[in-house]
């Protein structure tokens, strides 16, 4: 990797002070995409600014119809927290389901919807609950959120502090890792709840993105077989060596179904 | 038998230091002054070369030195050599192009050296050598294995027309197509054979250190065979005295035969620590493995069993392109030939085959020997091919197996392919795993898999391998430029304790431990009292080094040798001692004794008397007890066994699980169980790894390396294993003084064929015929989806 200046900042504000007085500054929570990536010489910050150590930024929990998570809390608290796993535990399990235990004690909620890799599984949750991403300046609603390709509604200098989610009555992850990496080739969240039903796709697109017609359905009818025959088009969606475009099309129906038959139970 | 002799499940002497992190690997070795150099790689998979400039990479902080081919040719150093040389089928020498240690004018794979750059830390070298600026001309490249004769693909070299290396023929092709003229029935196979990147643990690190007071060169490298790495450097690349070189291979994290070859970095860093007067480190990160490293397998084959109507095997025809890469890596030759075609006869009496194999260059890393080498390709092809042939008659596939065994009563068998097979007992092996698999019970778990929406198959491997490689005398008439014997030194000490030298290199297989074990077993002396070295030129006598299952098996035997010699010399002195006829001497469990009495001298007292010698057979017998030994083997060793594999195939999303696994192998005699078994399940791991996940892929038009990462290279994880049951049914080799055969490679050499004959039963149902390895979910989804029936749900 290339030099670059190293601070540690004890406040939001301090965090944001300083990513904006530097040349090129950059947040360093779990360091899980960033790392790699200075290591791999694809990226030259100038400054880095670690806010792991910020105290308002961690932390897990429920009140009132609602699961708040601290950005910075690693996926392996969230799931093993046993107030996620009482609210929400579809959400323990698709922390649970993060790359391996290395990565989910050191990576981070708000590093990864922050980032928004096509095949990141927050964003699904995010989506699929139908969360509101808090910064250090306004909050965001998820559907406002995910904009492109690793594209977020976060401005330059913007510092995701927590996420809140809507406890819903039933919801599951059902995730078709890829099979190197363990992202998700494709991921599907769905829920019901207060707001609805909610179908959220990650892996298969530039970035998550909602199926319509599938919570249209399941609206209607709760049931695995009510998104048996519901396609998603394939034209626009990831291709690569481990998965085409219509085999990811072809997943999201089958993920959806399996999502859906594990929130019934 | 001695406590811990001998078929003991001793636990590793080794791992302590390894657990803890007392290991000394090439990169924990750090020297006095020590430099680092960042090796500059060719982006593109072919391209001229048409200007370097370095300055401004050579005024950079803390550079010291940036190299580049003109240097490399103005010291006129040699190429890269190859230690194999196939003549083909009309008597003509493979093209052998120069391998440069850093190319000059063209550049022919991604990863191609370029250049070199040299700086007091590594970031500096790395940073510096982005200021090198290079004038490129991209050319268009080959990358295809299928594709690289084809008219229209670009040659990787002018010497070499349509990319072949040689064409080279094995076998009496008239009489095999005699034999298919009168064939009841034919069986026909059109595979590939996936090309693979070994990822030892450990990448690849290598620390040359000039001493120019001394005019002597170190190389500490990750190598398997230290020696190998001195002869070639010394006398083809550097060309400098032998004798003037130390090559130090200590503790390496894997090698799975990448770490055999002699590769550009260790001559770069040996030579540039000369240059510059200062000792260079180069380590390899992941990336660089990944494109620089030689791969494994990479073969298009067809290939054809003639069988009469009962379903005997009348004869065999096999057509086989192998990737060589863009070079001829250090034994890439021999692997597609003469440790390929000479296993095609498998455990079976076909009479006829007849094999011919193209090697054709393209722009890829160099291919070369890969755990198992050339035998994983061999049984793919013959246990695949034997699974259509129990298709076409209707047989099933255990009983076409049985029908066509080398029977037990037949050894030594001469196969029509050259080798002359010792022991084995394949109808033995084949029940086991039958019954340990519960194979008649299988189809009670297919109905209940199908009750679940799942298909399930089983599938077989009865596989052959030759291995404890090898005899000189054979090898060097098929053009090895190396012959394949072991050596061993046994230096008892004055207390009596042991020191053993070895020219074997133990990089996980845990020699320290099994050879420990042979030694206490034979001299009687607790495993406590003795240490194994190895890896080191200056400490050890010239050896072969370790790769073909052959460490125990030559390197054991050479360790029998010379522990015989010891035994031998001190009858003499107990002879002396106890003043009786040296016929009269017995040795056993560490004792000299006088046969019939109680006189007696334990192993200790002759080795006090050999050092000390005062009361000493001085005028017949020297001082000391030490003995040296080379063992050339007589033959090949032939390990077999039994692989049975069940898969549970998802037709939702065409993920296939290896849900049982068994695994019968005769691998000769045990002298460790666990590590036996250590050794077999790592093997199957790289074999299922083969089979359903791992597959190198260059993008076909430009030639990069697409799986160049683990985020895109599927590594085969504990996840996608079951637990696998494992146990040997042993035959003994005949011809070397231990019985014992090898276990190294046996698990990734079954392994594939039975995985991928349990895929394809697993789908026959539908009609599908074909799937290529690695078998994805999404290429099995696309057979499932274009299948002509789809199964009942």
């Amino acid at each position: 990797m290339y030099e670059f200046n190293y601070h540690r900042a004890k406040s939001v504000d301090e965090a944001v002070k300083t990513v904006k007085g530097a040349s090129e500054g950059k947040f360093l929570a779990g360091g899980h995409t960033l790392i790699p990536t200075l290591k791999q010489r694809l990226a030259r910050p100038s400054d880095l600014v670690d806010i792991s150590a910020i105290r308002e930024l961690q932390g897990i929990s429920v009140a009132g119809g609602t699961v708040t998570i601290g950005a910075c809390t690693r996926h392996g608290d969230v799931a093993n927290s046993k107030d996620v796993q009482m609210a929400i535990p579809a959400l323990a399990h698709l922390a649970d389901t993060i790359g391996d235990p290395q990565v989910r004690n050191r990576g981070t909620i708000g590093g990864s919807i922050a980032n928004s890799d096509p095949g990141a599984d927050y964003p699904a949750a995010i989506l699929g609950l139908g969360a509101t991403i808090h910064t250090n300046k306004r909050t965001i609603e998820a559907d406002k959120y995910f904009k492109g390709l690793f594209e977020t509604a976060l401005e330059d200098g913007e510092l995701i502090t927590k996420v809140t989610f809507p406890i819903a009555d039933k919801a599951a992850y059902e995730k078709f890792a890829q099979p190197a990496s363990r992202f998700a080739l494709v991921g599907v969240f769905v829920s019901q709840g207060k707001a609805g039903v909610r179908v959220a796709v990650t892996g298969a697109g530039v970035c998550a993105f909602r199926v319509a017609e599938m919570e249209k359905a399941l609206g209607a009818k709760f049931a695995p077989e009510s998104v048996a025959n519901i396609k998603v088009p394939s034209k626009g969606l990831n291709a690569d060596i481990h998965g085409s475009a219509e085999y990811r099309a072809h997943l999201v129906t089958v993920m959806a179904k399996r999502a859906v038959a594990k929130a019934n139970g | 038998m001695a406590a811990n002799g001998i078929g003991v499940s001793v636990r590793r002497i080794e791992d302590y230091r390894f657990l803890t992190g007392r290991g000394t690997y090439t990169d924990d070795l750090n020297r006095p002054g020590q430099v680092h150099a960042f090796i500059l790689r060719s982006p593109h998979a072919r391209a001229k070369i048409k200007s370097i400039k370095t300055d401004k990479a050579r005024r950079a902080d803390g550079v010291i030195a940036v190299f580049t081919g003109a240097d490399i040719e103005a010291d006129q150093l040699g190429g890269l050599p190859c230690g194999w040389m196939v003549t083909d089928r009309h008597g003509k020498p493979m093209v052998e192009p120069a391998h440069p240690v850093i190319v000059k004018d063209e550049a022919r794979h991604v990863g191609d050296q370029v250049a070199v750059v040299i700086a007091e830390t590594r970031s500096q070298a790395r940073d510096a050598a982005e200021l090198i600026t290079i004038d490129y001309q991209a050319l268009p490249a080959i990358v295809s294995t299928g594709e690289a004769m084809s008219k229209s693909a670009p040659l990787v070299w002018d010497q070499a027309p349509q990319n072949l290396c040689y064409d080279w023929a094995l076998g009496d092709q008239a009489a095999a197509d005699a034999a298919f003229a009168k064939a009841a029935k034919v069986a026909k196979l059109d595979i590939v054979n996936n090309r693979l990147i070994p990822n030892a643990m450990e990448p690849r690190a290598a620390v040359g250190d000039y001493d120019a007071a001394k005019g002597h060169y170190t190389l500490h490298t990750t190598s398997q065979n230290p020696h190998v790495i001195r002869l070639l450097m010394s006398a083809y690349v550097l060309k400098v005295p032998e004798h003037k070189v130390r090559v130090n291979a200590p503790d390496v994290g894997g090698g799975f035969g990448s770490k055999i070859y002699h590769y550009a970095e260790e001559a770069i860093v040996t030579w540039a620590s000369k240059k510059i007067g200062r000792p260079v480190k180069w380590t390899a990160d992941r990336s660089e493995s990944f494109m620089s490293d030689a791969h494994g397998r990479d073969h298009v084959t067809h290939a054809e069993l003639a069988l009469d109507q009962n379903g005997t095997f009348l004869a065999m025809k096999v057509s086989t392109t192998a990737n060589m890469g863009a070079y001829l890596s250090t034994f890439a030759p021999c692997i597609p030939t003469y440790l390929y075609a000479l296993l095609l006869a498998g455990v079976y009496t076909t009479p006829t085959i007849f094999c011919e194999v193209r090697a054709v260059f393209t722009n890829t890393v160099p291919v070369d020997a890969y755990r198992g080498a050339g035998r994983p390709e061999a049984t793919f092809v013959v246990e695949r091919l034997v699974d259509e042939a129990a298709k076409v008659t209707g047989l099933d596939p255990a009983e076409i197996r049985r029908r066509n065994f080398i029977p037990r009563n037949a050894f030594p068998y001469q196969t029509p392919v050259v080798v002359q097979y010792d022991s084995g007992d394949y109808q033995s092996t084949l029940d086991l795993a039958l019954k340990g698999g519960d194979y008649a019970g299988f189809e009670t778990r297919r109905a209940e898999s199908a009750k679940r929406g799942k298909l399930r198959g089983i599938g077989l491997a009865t596989y052959i391998e030759a291995c404890g490689i090898a005899p000189s005398a054979v090898v060097g008439s098929v053009g090895a430029r190396a012959g394949l014997y072991e050596s061993a030194v046994i230096r008892v000490h004055p207390t009596g304790s042991v020191t053993v030298l070895t020219g074997s290199h133990s990089h996980g297989q845990g020699h320290e431990t099994t050879f420990a074990q042979l030694v206490a077993e034979r001299l009687g002396v607790d495993i406590a009292n003795i240490e194994i070295v190895h890896g080191d030129t200056d400490k050890i006598p010239f050896g072969m080094g370790t790769y073909g299952s052959r460490s125990l098996a030559v390197g054991g035997s050479a360790m029998v040798k010379a522990m015989d010699k010891i035994i031998a010399k001190g009858k003499k002195i107990a002879a002396h001692l106890l003043e009786a006829a040296e016929a009269d001497i017995e040795f056993k469990d560490g004792t000299f004794s006088v046969a019939g009495t109680d006189k007696k001298k334990a192993l200790a007292e002759i080795s006090g008397a050999a050092y000390v010698p005062h009361h000493y057979p001085i005028n017949e017998l020297e001082p000391g007890l030490e003995e040296q030994a080379f063992y050339d083997p007589a033959n090949f060793t032939f390990p077999g066994g039994c692989h049975v594999c069940e898969v549970e195939i998802d037709q939702d999303t065409g993920t296939v699980n290896v849900v049982k696994f068994t695994a019968v192998d005769d691998v000769g005699r045990v002298i460790n169980p666990m590590i036996v078994e250590g050794q077999v399940q790592g093997g199957l791991a790289q074999g299922i790894g083969q089979a359903l996940l791992e597959g190198c892929v260059y993008d076909q038009k430009s030639g990069q390396l697409v799986t160049g990462s683990y985020m895109d290279y599927t590594m085969p994880r504990a996840d996608n294993l079951p637990s696998f049951t494992v146990s040997t049914h042993n035959t003994l080799c005949t011809h070397n003084p231990l019985g014992v055969k090898g276990v190294g490679e046996v698990g990734a050499i079954g392994s594939p064929a039975a995985v991928m004959n349990a895929v394809h039963n697993a789908l026959a149902p539908l009609g599908i015929t074909r799937i290529d390895m690695p078998a994805t979910a999404e290429r099995v989804w696309k057979a499932i989806n274009g299948a002509p029936r789809r199964a009942a749900e």
